[in-house]
């Protein structure tokens, strides 16, 4: 299992898009991927699940992932995390 | 099993029959159980439903792709995602199997409980979404039902309904034949739900918690909608014991169906005006069907509560006029704004009071937000077109207070006769007199007003110092206290001395053991529940105003409670001497 924290960095937090954009690169992997905030955790392959974590601009969330392309997902995760999900804020 | 379940009546009467449990109260779903064998079936039929919404949304999508560009697509997309959330799909799929039910109830229950845990979070934003998830809702179960969706008004057996919770629009619609009775797990006396109930007369009972989830579709179930009881599978002694109250209740309600088109006329030929206190437009359509003519309180608080912005002036202008055009030619008394106490608007930004019975409500709040009120004015004015309505003012604490506001009613007819707007410039204007500082005054307010109405209620809280909802205090409410029969001779002197007529529209004057000591203190109009209605006028119809006379001038000389109780349950009892 591979295991990183990251701060969500976009002004409007995982709202409905963001939360989309995310959960469709999750679900590109075979690895089951989980995303934690605080003492709730979410399948990282549900938009729904991904929404009621309601994780707003400042949100430390930690994501777990387990199977064979675990790395490749944290990574990409990271990525478009860091990137703000696309919307320039 | 037999099991009972207790629920806050809110509509008496029994029935007797199989259950009828719906699922999400939008869209009334049925819940049926599906045989072992055929619950594949059941599954595959919700992967169709689920893929043929997916494949209208995507059409939208190209739509709105090709006409407005890429960006507002996003929506849809995730719209797909949450359609293709196993969150969703795998867990209805695993209920289907587990509980061996039919598709379209387990998915409505889920998205429910989907919309639930979106609007329980603190984020306005993602609060919102909880109409997304509702509208993906509702196409899919417009798919699983084919356009065929069943709704209360199509039922073909009878049945007794279990929901959730039930809209107003759905209790309207109820095919009356069919629906015999219904419980909702929310709700409250009070809801509009449970005014329509009374006003149908169909038994029913809410705030049952979580019965819905409890009771099977088709189990028998007999329900109590005076006591609150639910029995769910009930055994050869409910059914003997209930087959005996229900045919008594049908015995009763038939002799008072009698009295419908009697006037209320005492034995020697005294007329009272019996009117209904409503809550909703709807209710007035209730009204002449329950024997009154007319309604006395037609409480406006209804518009205002359960929302999150305030009605509109046209909101407001439909609701009074289509109460006015059920009546017409009956007189419908539109009582203004009574927020405050223990109705509370949270979104008018007031803070909450320490005393709020002794706070800013009713007039006073009205008075404090001239606008507020004068939106609410310029509807009633509007809606007096037929002639019908008469205003009244709840709270007044004297002469001064009453000032202010006519004045604010006369600077609203102003400005709608400046814009040609019709209005009834005649109508009558009346108080409400709840407080004691109105009573002890009456003579100076008989002058100015057109009539008074007794808020008996706030009037004995007000005069015993008694909250009536405190359990500590309870028992010494009590509308025989001396201090208030007295204060109602003085009101109705006042009234009477000027001119002018006295109505009560308090619990008061629903309650039969005093229909004949009111008429005895020159009460000239009752403005009851509507369901009351019936009752006294069959209590009114069996006195004579010679006794009821006699009989208030006793009361009035009786010193203590106890008396005045003593004294009222022998003229209940028929045992007085002046009713032989």
């Amino acid at each position: 299992m591979a295991e990183l924290e990251i701060e969500i960095k976009n002004k409007l937090g995982l709202h409905l898009r963001a939360a989309a954009t995310l959960v469709k690169v999750t679900s590109q992997y075979k690895c089951e991927i989980m995303i934690k905030k605080d003492e709730e955790e979410v399948n990282g392959k549900s938009i729904m699940g991904v929404m009621t974590l309601a994780a707003a601009q400042g949100t430390k969330l930690l994501f777990k992932a387990t199977g064979t392309d675990e790395k490749e997902a944290l990574e990409k995760i990271c990525e478009i995390v860091e990137n703000k999900f696309g919307e320039g804020q | 099993m037999r099991k009972i379940y207790k629920g806050i009546p809110v509509s008496s009467g029994i029935a007797v029959g199989k259950a009828l449990v719906l699922a999400d109260q939008e869209t009334l779903v049925i819940k049926r159980n599906i045989p072992e064998e055929s619950l594949e079936t059941e599954v595959k039929r919700f992967q169709a439903a689920v893929e043929k919404t997916k494949a209208e949304i995507k059409e939208m999508q190209g739509k709105v792709k090709k006409e407005a560009g890429g960006k507002h697509s996003g929506i849809f997309e995730a719209h797909l995602m949450i359609l293709s959330d196993p969150m969703l799909t795998t867990a209805v799929e695993k209920h289907i199997r587990a509980d061996k039910l039919n598709a379209d109830y387990v998915f409505a229950n889920a998205i429910s409980g989907l919309i639930q845990s979106f609007e329980s979070i603190e984020d306005d934003y993602l609060k919102e979404r909880a109409s997304d998830v509702k509208d993906i809702g509702k196409r899919v179960i417009k798919n699983l039902t084919e356009g065929k969706q069943e709704t209360l008004a199509d039922l073909k057996e009878e049945v007794i309904v279990f929901a959730r919770d039930l809209s107003p629009s759905d209790t309207v619609t109820m095919k009356r034949e069919k629906v015999k009775g219904f419980c909702t797990d929310l709700g409250g006396k009070t809801s509009h739900t449970a005014i329509i109930a009374r006003a149908l007369e169909i038994p029913a009972i809410v705030g049952a918690q979580s019965v819905s989830l409890q009771v099977k579709d088709g189990e028998p179930v007999i329900i109590d909608g005076l006591l609150g009881i639910v029995i769910v599978q009930p055994g050869e002694e409910d059914l003997k014991h209930y087959k005996g109250k229900l045919e008594e209740f049908l015995k009763q309600k038939i002799q008072l169906s009698k009295l419908k088109d009697l006037p209320a006329e005492t034995l020697d030929g005294y007329k009272v005006e019996l009117n209904a206190n409503i809550e909703i437009e709807d209710e007035a359509k209730f009204v002449l069907k329950h024997g009154g003519t007319g309604v006395g309180l037609f409480r406006t608080e209804f518009l205002f509560l359960n929302r999150k912005d305030l009605p509109t002036e046209d909101e407001q202008y439909t609701a009074y006029f289509l109460a006015a055009e059920y009546l017409y030619p009956y007189p419908v008394i539109i009582r203004t704004l009574d927020l405050g106490g223990d109705k509370f608007l949270s979104h008018l930004g007031l803070g909450r009071e320490e005393n709020p019975f002794l706070g800013l409500r009713a007039i006073r709040l009205c008075l404090a937000k001239p606008e507020l009120f004068k939106t609410q004015l310029r509807a009633i004015l509007r809606a007096s077109e037929l002639k019908n309505i008469k205003i009244m003012f709840p709270m007044i604490s004297g002469i001064e207070e009453f000032h202010k506001a006519k004045h604010i009613l006369e600077e609203v007819k102003t400005e709608l006769r400046k814009k040609k707007q019709k209005f009834d410039d005649a109508m009558e204007l009346g108080i409400m007199i709840e407080i004691p500082s109105a009573s002890l005054t009456a003579d100076i307010l008989a002058k100015e007003v057109d009539f008074f109405s007794i808020g008996s209620n706030d009037l004995i809280q007000y005069t015993l110092a008694i909250d009536r909802v405190n359990s500590n205090m309870a028992h010494m409410y009590n509308p025989l206290h001396p201090a208030i029969i007295r204060q109602l001779k003085r009101v109705v002197d006042a009234a009477h001395k000027e001119g002018k007529w006295v109505g009560m529209c308090g619990e008061m004057a629903s309650d039969t053991a005093f229909s004949a000591l009111l008429i005895g203190l020159g009460i000239d109009e009752l403005s009851t529940a509507p369901v009351a209605m019936p009752e006294v006028k069959k209590v009114l119809r069996a006195t004579t105003m010679v006794a009821a006379k006699k009989i208030a001038e006793d009361v009035l000389r009786l010193s203590t409670l106890d008396e005045v109780k003593a004294y009222m349950s022998i003229v209940n009892k028929g045992d007085c001497k002046y009713c032989k």
